[in-house]
């Protein structure tokens, strides 16, 4: 069986908000990392809170309606990448046999983000960086994006009254994109080119969008706002950049186009998390030593 | 003696007169006499737009024939094709893919002054389906860097039609670098449906559609090129492969997307010209229809109605006339799917307006399905 199927199934079964605060277990036995092999450089996120707007769709009285916002409490630091994946971070999973060559750029010219990926890849990628490293790396959560990226997240209501004209948000999401994408060069920049956030990750919300574990959601909320039933689709995963974007998990080029008239990533990249080791781990890690 | 205009109408009586006639339209003097008459007519002069609109026009003629004066100029430039910044070593008419839209009424004399900066490295000229003789003006408007031409002819025949490039042994490759356009020759009454009943629109969208072919290195990667003449060989052997890398509205993939979407309100009428000078392209607009459709374009002809599609052939514009129903965001694609999502033939247009709940209405929204 391939990692990549077995996270898409495990994900399904744990709700995201969980993966937040349980850390994982399901990850192969780390191996002892080579010597020579550097552990990417990671930004701890200290507690703290967040307003979140939630990912997906929501309806109140079979109307869509902005998605409602919830407070999340980051209780634990979690350490994320400073930078997004490097062309030659994901080039050596790609020499190593383990992921699939990238649909982007291949020529690693000052250190270009590894773009033209799916979430396949990118969980592929994590499973062999945690082997590398023995180390235990997987992508965000929606969550820990939108609160590692700070003020670089994009609350993405419409904040338009309920109306009976479905159009009216069709018509003003598009407008919002399309100011958004104007101007903008998708070609894919250097590290350190958009330069950092208020917590020091640097590139966020630039043109590469980043792939998170969460899963396209569907949700009928009641007059007060709270979800009373939601259904959803983990064949389509949340990413997060200057506007979040919906995405199959085999997508490694979003387009828009055709029926689609929204606006697409202009290009689809990584950034992983680094799970602290939990005190259940260490102690799974120790006994594993002392066994051996 | 027997008067010029006798002559033409033929009002002179007898044997004498007929002969007399014969012999007086094959002299020269008679032709130098009609270019005097010509010259009496008005002339206008009209600044072109650039695509995707089109320039200030009546769509009833007032008054008689005039001589509509145009001028353009022939601009050689890369052009970024795509969101990925694939470069194209283009040609264009005025700096736009495609050519701007010229519209003028039936009986009016079109004047071009075709010029060739001498920054250019081609020689060029211009063939106008909508013009009689000389392989539409080709063989008499071939300007080299550095040189001009005038060029003018009567628009006899009422309909949207494509102008191109057509240098000798190089016409494709001019083609499908960007050099073609559309003409409009409208009926002097303006346009009539089946019935012979005005019909009138509230805008002009002008799409103008293009297959490229750009070849690649031995990456996969488009390759861009210094000049003109560095691109034809490797150009040429992708264009006889007869698939094109891009399929275009208006020179680049999200030309008419996003920022750059069509705007028009619900209850608004909108004349769709679409000029695709090399390949056959099928437009279609998602959700919408096209009223009254002239697929070769020509409005001599009756409009068909109520189409989904209709089928523009290549080196041919037509024209669909659509009034607006509902808001939304609606896509106007070459509905080969393929060339319209993934190549980029696709355009949005951005409808404001009221919704119409008898036309259609969500029902159900999406939501569980029921277990019993």
């Amino acid at each position: 069986m391939k990692f990549g199927s077995l996270l898409v199934t495990s994900a399904i079964a744990v709700p995201a908000i969980a993966l937040a605060v349980i850390s994982q277990t399901g990850w192969p036995a780390a191996a002892p990392p080579p010597s020579g092999f550097a552990s990417p450089r990671t930004v701890t996120i200290t507690p703290g809170t967040l307003a979140y707007r939630m990912p997906g769709e929501f309806l109140k009285s079979e109307r869509p309606v902005d998605a409602p916002k919830e407070d999340v409490r980051f209780r634990r630091p979690f350490e994320i990448m400073a930078y997004q994946v490097s062309i030659s971070d994901y080039g050596q999973c790609v020499a190593d046999g383990a992921c699939e060559a990238a649909e982007g750029a291949s020529d690693n010219k000052g250190a270009l983000p590894a773009t033209g990926v799916s979430f396949r890849d990118a969980t592929a990628y994590a499973s062999w960086l945690s082997g590398r490293t023995g180390e235990t790396w997987r992508l965000p959560t929606d969550e820990e994006w939108a609160f590692a990226a700070a003020e670089r997240f994009t609350d993405d209501t419409l904040g338009i009254e309920e109306t009976n004209n479905p159009a009216a948000r069709w018509l003003a999401r598009y407008r919002s994109e399309a100011e958004a994408a104007k101007g903008r060069d998708p070609e894919p920049k250097p590290h350190g080119h958009f330069g950092a956030n208020s917590k020091g990750v640097y590139d966020l919300a630039g043109n590469v969008w980043e792939w998170t574990s969460t899963c396209y959601r569907r949700a009928s909320v009641n007059h007060q706002g709270d979800v009373e039933s939601s259904t959803d689709n983990c064949g389509v995963r949340v990413t997060g950049g200057q506007h979040r974007g919906y995405m199959s998990f085999f997508i490694r080029d979003g387009k828009s186009g055709g029926c689609a008239a929204g606006m697409a990533p202009d290009n689809l990249g990584i950034r992983l998390v680094k799970e602290r080791p939990s005190l259940f781990a260490a102690l799974k890690a120790f006994w594993r030593s002392a066994a051996g | 003696m027997l008067t010029r205009r006798e002559a033409l109408l033929g009002t002179a009586t007898g044997a004498a007169a007929a002969a007399l006639l014969g012999s007086v339209l094959a002299t020269p003097a008679l032709a130098q006499a009609k270019v005097a008459d010509i010259a009496g007519l008005p002339r206008v002069k009209v600044d072109l737009v650039a695509p995707p609109f089109a320039h200030a026009h009546d769509q009833v003629a007032k008054g008689g024939p005039k001589i509509i004066e145009y001028r353009m100029t022939i601009k050689e430039q890369p052009m970024v094709i795509d969101g990925e910044g694939t470069t194209l070593r283009a040609m264009t008419y005025e700096g736009s893919m495609p050519g701007p839209l010229m519209i003028v009424h039936e009986g009016d004399y079109v004047e071009l002054t075709l010029v060739n900066p001498e920054t250019n490295e081609m020689p060029h000229n211009i063939d106008f389906h909508a013009a009689t003789g000389a392989l539409g003006g080709g063989a008499l408007t071939h300007v080299n860097p550095g040189e001009q031409a005038v060029l003018r002819w009567k628009a006899t025949r009422t309909g949207t039609f494509v102008y191109h490039c057509a240098p000798t042994g190089m016409i494709p490759w001019h083609v499908v670098s960007g050099m073609s356009g559309a003409v409009m020759v409208l009926p002097r009454d303006g346009l009539k449906d089946e019935a012979g009943k005005p019909l009138k629109y509230d805008r002009i969208f002008y799409v103008g559609e293009h297959d490229l072919y750009v070849p690649r290195d031995e990456n996969g990667k488009y390759k861009k090129y210094e000049s003109l003449g560095d691109s034809y060989d490797e150009t040429l052997k992708v264009m006889r492969g007869l698939i094109p890398t891009h399929v275009v509205f208006n020179g680049k993939v999200g030309a008419l997307t996003g920022d750059n979407a069509l705007k028009a309100k619900v209850g608004e009428t909108v004349l769709f010209v679409h000029a695709q000078a090399n390949r056959d392209t099928r437009p279609h607009l998602i959700g919408g229809h096209g009223d009254h459709v002239w697929e070769e374009g020509k409005f001599i002809n009756p409009p068909a109605k109520d189409l989904e599609t209709w089928f523009i052939r290549g080196g041919s514009a037509g024209a669909a006339l659509y009034t607006f129903l509902q808001p939304g965001v609606y896509a106007y694609v070459n509905h080969n799917l393929i060339e319209a999502a993934e190549l980029g033939a696709t355009a949005h247009v951005m409808v404001e307006g009221e919704w119409n709940d008898d036309l259609m209405k969500q029902v159900q929204a999406p939501g569980p399905i029921p277990t019993n």
